[in-house]
């Protein structure tokens, strides 16, 4: 099946010089929840941008259901709902009346059944007759939610849907996006919270300085993070790792007073009581162990960090 | 597909979203020009006026009626259009209408034809008010409605190039306060041209709001400082420029898009 959305070769260099996208290459299934991951300043509200129409690309192309973001961009921005990162609402107007504005925006004739509806989901229900301005800021988030999901989009966008978000609307969103994905609806969301990615995305992509430096299935990754390591610490310091442990390929660290064993926690034998039976024949004597997963994170560090570097 | 072609919902949406913002201020934005007209009546209808004569053998309580629509005129339809898509510029919320299927011509409608709407809202309850001081004769009245439409759209597209144009709501009032008000008055909205000596004439003919409200002036009286195709034609010329000042923005993205 065609993807949903095709980014090929996207460049963007501002006016100032400055690279924001240096040649993506991605593309979006249907219905699946993707993750954009990267620091700040690496390139995902601008590509989000030039899909969405906000930003003109400097090279390369979109097409979002097949319909090029340029040429045919009616058809294109019919398909895409847009949650902007800022808080970006009107003041004066009712709640209502914005979101049935942003139906009518794109199009679509009006529907008080389906606006009621996204009221309620989005618990803005007894507001819908406030300005807007008389919303706290976690309203506004959801009432920016309600305007992008109003015209029936197929893909929605959500740049940053959680920054400043307490724990409660952390969740509530969570869970509006499950629910959206049951109906097929095609997520991207940005965030630099590796924890919402690891919560919700089927995929993950790790942008960081205008490049794309991984996208992979999250379960995939997930089997990667499956890795760990045990850490002892030796009484003793050793001058090397003892001739009779050669078999766990352990590494010891310069002071020689650790002993590193990295080992597939989900593997069937592990090698974790072999190896600590054979250090006590040997007399090898430790004072604490520590064993640790590699996370999103580390992957995510080592990543960014290291390119960054 | 309902927006391959012309996205009317969506032109509506826009449209109906600024005349819900001038319904918000509709006594203050109607009660102002009425108070205004009102003491414009008194200041020259009433103690100035009678001293004066008539000008081109209308009264001059009459013939002041169609300067003070065309100043008002001006002046409503630049500040709703340059405040209309300034606003959400300034708000942020511009983000909606830019990833919306809208083309540039269904933007411009819906906010222009807002702003033209209000302006010659305010221009028609001048006049109404402009007849309980006077007896206002509108001697081409469809010529007077379709000039009054011409010139609020043509003013309402420079208030939306203006509107995209200021850097903050500072140089949204600079340009109607120092440039089009002024223009106004020497334009002739008190007094003909005639009336001023000889090289001043020719100075006041390089004022193109002169030839509006000139023209303005003709449709209601058959009579105007210069003819009524030369105004036609400053008009004419000037929507042109808009409209290339209004393409141009929409082809590069000047403040719209980076």
């Amino acid at each position: 099946m065609e993807p949903i959305i095709t980014v090929n070769g996207l460049e963007k260099a501002y006016a100032s010089g400055h690279k924001a996208l240096k040649g993506i290459d991605l593309e979006i299934s249907r219905g699946e929840i993707f993750a954009l991951l990267g620091p700040n300043g690496a390139g995902k509200t601008t590509l989000i941008s030039i899909i969405c129409g906000l930003v003109t690309a400097t090279r390369g192309s979109v097409r979002v259901g097949g319909h090029d973001t340029v040429r045919d961009y009616k058809r294109a921005r019919s398909l895409i709902g847009l949650v902007p990162q800022e808080l970006h609402t009107d003041a004066f107007e009712p709640v209502r009346a914005t979101v049935e504005f942003s139906r009518g925006l794109f199009g679509k004739r009006p529907d008080s059944g389906l606006v009621d509806g996204l009221l309620r989901d989005l618990s803005l229900w007894d507001k819908r007759d406030a300005k807007v301005r008389e919303l706290s800021g976690g309203m506004k988030r959801r009432l920016m939610i309600a305007k992008a999901l109003a015209h029936e989009p197929e893909v929605l966008f959500l740049d940053e849907p959680t920054a400043g978000v307490d724990v409660a609307l952390r969740r509530d969103m969570w869970a509006l996006v499950r629910r959206l994905r049951e109906r097929g609806v095609t997520i991207i969301l940005t965030t630099h919270y590796i924890e919402e990615a690891e919560e919700m995305a089927d995929r993950v992509g790790v942008i960081n300085k205008g490049e794309l430096v991984l996208v992979e299935e999250k379960d995939a990754l997930m089997r990667k993070l499956g890795k760990k390591e045990l850490r002892l610490t030796l009484a003793e310091p050793l001058p090397g790792v003892p001739p009779g442990l050669a078999d766990w390929k352990l590494e010891l660290s310069a002071d020689g007073r650790e002993l590193r064993y990295g080992f597939d926690a989900k593997a069937e034998r592990t090698g974790v009581p072999s190896l600590l039976a054979r250090m006590r024949d040997l007399g090898v004597a430790f004072t604490d162990l520590e064993t640790r997963q590699t996370s999103l994170e580390d992957i995510f560090v080592d990543l960014v960090g290291g390119k960054a570097a | 597909m309902s927006v391959g072609v012309f996205n009317a919902r969506g032109v509506w949406a826009i449209y109906r979203f600024e005349m819900h913002r001038f319904a918000r201020t509709l006594w203050t934005g109607l009660a102002v020009p009425v108070i205004t007209t009102a003491l414009y009546f008194v200041v020259f209808g009433a103690a100035v006026g009678p001293r004066m004569g008539g000008i081109s053998g209308v009264d001059y309580g009459s013939f002041i009626v169609p300067g003070l629509m065309m100043l008002s005129l001006l002046n409503e339809s630049i500040n709703n259009a340059a405040f209309g898509i300034h606003l959400p510029r300034f708000m942020g919320t511009i983000y909606e209408p830019l990833s919306a299927p809208l083309s540039p011509l269904e933007t411009v409608l819906g906010y222009v034809g807002a702003a033209a709407t209000k302006s010659v809202t305010v221009a028609l309850t001048i006049l109404v008010t402009a007849n309980l001081f006077v007896d206002v004769r509108v001697a081409h009245p469809v010529l007077m409605l379709a000039y009054l439409l011409l010139v609020a759209g043509t003013f309402s597209l420079f208030g939306f190039v203006l509107g995209i144009w200021a850097k903050g709501f500072e140089q949204l009032q600079v340009v109607p306060m120092l440039v089009v008000t002024p223009l106004t008055f020497l334009g002739g909205t008190f007094y003909s041209l005639d009336m001023l000596p000889g090289i001043w004439r020719t100075v006041a003919l390089l004022n193109p709001v002169a030839y509006l409200v000139s023209g303005f002036r003709w449709t209601f009286f058959g009579t105007g400082d210069v003819a009524f195709g030369a105004s036609l034609a400053a008009t004419g010329l000037f929507l042109a420029l808009c409209l290339a000042a209004v393409w141009w923005i929409f082809r590069t993205g000047y403040r719209l898009k980076a």
